[in-house]
């Protein structure tokens, strides 16, 4: 580590960097870093993947808003006007950073708590939020956003966004397909079996990990000994660890990833490592099971923070663009809870919506009794 | 006195505890049931009280759950396993259909699968995707599976400890939208047997079947109607396999006309082999057909919409006057 102004020390080519560490046999030294808790750099500004202050705003300013999104969705919860919210707070950088690597042709597999991405990917938060008060099962046209509808079951979709890449390899077409998931699901059967696919078949697919150090009620110790990145190595590709609270080294480590998927090397998997600050979900209460502790722990390495405080000593940012983004986030706010308010149910006859791409009669059956059955009810009303 | 009132969650607990006293062998594993006692808090307190060694938080994999119970199980313990919603049994699908529901009759009987699996179902509670299903047909179309769901706490109670006690597999269906209705639940008496089907209402013009979370509607039905000078004869059927015919035929016999109400899509549903056996059994007794009340042919909708999903009183009241109809 050194101070921030530093002169240059060692010069780390990422590439290298990612090679050295997946091939290590020892316990490396960490995750990959280069912004510390402190808001200092590690390297030397020229040395540092990536670094580029007006790049550094935008990261800031997208970790606010889903900060942002996160906050007022909570609060509509507790409101009563979702069903459930799972917060991604504490997860900003390692969601921001890497959705700030993928390209527009580039195509994501989120699993449900991947807010912050969503609004990388230009998904209206008002649509997350649609899902979460149980309008919707979808929300959003994936093909449009390049971005797949969240997946509830834990794991199944890193076998989606496997054959997504096959396909894309395939096609030839030079974009990569990344899957979001969390430690616990790393346990699941059908994460191994993506692994496995996507490492024989040479899949330009970036596994991303956010391990948050829970699932659920379990801590990461109940998933596997041993670090976690090191499971890439048994199946034949790279795996590195990333400090997933710095948003630079996320976004860099994610850059090289995508790349060396693109560039026809096969699968990449990254753990994020990061911390959820909240409950699992709004219907969840933390404090059962884990230290207050451990909370403080992690907030002293909030994503955001290091961030602020590296702009403003670096005199990167003013207060006038910290202003601007506070009011960006809170009208950002604002609008989620009118339009959530005002959000009309679906229609009944949803429910048959959509069943079959090419229907089928007892659905129409169905569908025709439903419509009678109600309206049966209008005529007593009427009378 | 051993009467006491407590919740449906309550009674399963209780029932866990008492398995994990009187039985060194029978062992709780699933997501999230130790330390935090169940995302229902239905294993509460109890990895506290029996170790961590018999009341395990087991790593997030469904198949790894079933599949290891069945080593447990030929290796002599009784595991009693958990997984958390409905909509994530079928990671573990296989394990329990080409495997769990098969070592008995493969081996000629000589390794028994004395393993429960414990399932919270069906709707009711606004919950998102996957959590709201009712996948028993599924199970109950296995042969090898014994497929069970209780109404009520007492029956939370009792068919746990029969669940725990038989030597085969049996999926238990939990109505978690009843888990915390209360009830009297009184560990003394001797239980009926874990698959009888019990008659909750008698009444004489139609009879209502159902389990799980409906029977609690039904009862509601059948209320409704006395005041419109209707008896309606409510069956919880507790059992969906094997399914107590003798009971239903009696009642049937008695009423003439039959309608069968459950969450779970009709197509293809328990209903329908219900339909297809009492049918059959009471063909010159019927002055009806037998009629269905459940899901439609449709994935389970938007917690904003299960409203008009589930059926309600007015469905079944409204099949109750189809039925009288004929
Ligand atoms: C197949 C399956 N099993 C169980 C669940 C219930 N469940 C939802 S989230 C979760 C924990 C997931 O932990 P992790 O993968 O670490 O992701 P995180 O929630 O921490 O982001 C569990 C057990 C589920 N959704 N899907
Ligand atoms: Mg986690």
């Amino acid at each position: 580590m050194t101070v921030p102004g530093t002169e240059r020390s060692h010069a780390p080519d990422l590439s290298r960097v990612l090679s050295a560490f997946s091939s290590r046999a020892e316990e490396p030294p960490g995750p990959i870093q280069l912004l510390t808790p402190e808001g200092t750099l590690v390297h030397h500004p020229d040395d540092t993947p990536g670094y580029d202050p007006l790049r550094l705003r935008a990261f800031y300013r997208d970790m606010v808003m889903a900060r942002s999104i996160d906050t007022e969705a909570t609060a509509l919860q507790r409101q009563g006007e979702l069903g459930l919210w799972p917060p991604l707070a504490g997860q900003e950088a390692a969601q921001i950073g890497s959705a700030h690597a993928l390209r527009a042709d580039d195509y994501a597999f989120p699993s449900y708590r991947e807010h912050g991405v969503a609004w990388c990917r230009g998904v209206d938060p008002v649509d997350v939020v649609r899902l979460y008060r149980g309008v919707t099962n979808g929300g959003w046209d994936p093909r449009e956003k390049n971005f797949h509808l969240y997946t509830l079951v834990v794991g199944s979709h890193a076998l989606h966004a496997t054959g997504y890449a096959m396909g894309l390899a395939k096609r030839g077409s030079g974009a990569a397909a990344i899957a979001y998931f969390g430690d616990g699901a790393t346990s699941e059967g059908d994460v191994a079996e993506a692994f496995t696919f996507a490492a024989v078949h040479d899949a330009p697919v970036v596994f991303f990990c956010q391990n948050n150090q829970w699932a659920i009620s379990e801590p990461v110790e109940r998933q596997l000994r041993g670090p976690l990145y090191r499971r890439a190595a048994g199946f034949g590709f790279p795996g590195v660890q990333v400090d997933g609270n710095d948003v630079l080294a996320v976004h860099a480590v994610t850059e090289a990833a995508l790349e060396h998927a693109r560039t026809g090397n096969g699968p990449f998997f990254i753990e994020a490592s990061t911390y959820r600050m909240g409950a699992h979900t709004t219907s969840d209460d933390p404090t059962r099971y884990r230290r207050a502790a451990e909370l403080d722990e992690w907030r002293a390495k909030d994503p955001i923070d290091r961030v602020r405080t590296h702009l403003a000593e670096a005199g990167h940012a003013t207060q006038e663009f910290f202003d601007d983004v506070a009011t960006e986030g809170a009208e950002l706010a604002l609008r989620i809870r009118r339009q959530v308010r005002t959000m009309p149910d679906p229609d009944r006859t949803e429910v048959f919506g959509h069943v079959y791409a090419d229907g089928h009669p007892l659905v129409d059956e169905e569908r025709a009794q439903f419509a009678a059955y109600q309206a049966s009810f209008a005529d007593q009303e009427v009378k | 006195m051993s009467t006491e009132s407590m919740t449906l969650a309550r009674a399963l607990n209780q029932s866990l505890r008492k398995a994990l006293e009187d039985d060194p062998q029978v062992l709780v594993m699933g997501e999230d049931v130790g330390r935090l006692g169940g995302v229902f808090r239905v294993t509460e307190g109890l990895q506290k009280d029996f170790s961590e060694e018999r009341v395990m938080d087991s790593p997030l994999a469904e198949s790894g759950i079933v599949g290891t119970a069945i080593g447990l199980a030929l290796n002599g313990y009784r595991p009693v396993v958990e997984i958390q919603f409905d909509g994530f049994v079928f990671p573990a699908y296989d394990q329990i259909v080409t495997q769990l529901a098969k070592v008995h009759a493969r081996s000629r009987g000589m390794l028994t699968m004395p393993v429960v699996i414990r399932i919270p179902y069906g709707g009711g509670i606004g919950a998102v995707e996957h959590h709201s299903d009712s996948p028993e047909a599924l199970f109950a179309h296995v042969a090898g599976l014994r497929v069970v769901s209780p109404s009520n706490a007492a029956d939370a109670y009792w068919m746990l400890q029969q669940a725990i006690r038989s030597d085969d597999p049996v999926i238990f269906f939990e109505p978690k939208r009843r888990y915390w209705d209360t009830a009297e639940v009184d560990r003394a008496v001797p239980p009926v047997d874990l698959h009888r089907a019990d008659v909750v209402r008698r009444g004489t013009d139609v009879t209502l079947v159902a389990y799980g979370p409906m029977v609690k509607v039904c009862l509601e039905a059948a209320e409704a109607a006395a005041e419109e000078g209707r008896s309606l004869e409510v069956i919880d059927l507790r059992s969906v396999s094997p399914v107590d015919f003798d009971t239903v035929q009696a009642s049937v016999e008695r009423t003439r006309r039959l309608v069968v109400v459950h969450e779970a899509p009709v197509f293809f549903g328990a209903g329908a082999e219900i339909a297809a056996r009492i049918t059959t059994r009471c063909f010159y007794h019927l002055e009806a057909p037998v009629l269905r009340v459940g899901g439609y042919h449709a994935p389970y909708p938007p917690a904003r919409l299960e409203e008009e999903y589930l059926p309600g009183l007015d469905r079944v009241l409204d099949a109750v006057d189809r039925s009288l109809g004929y």
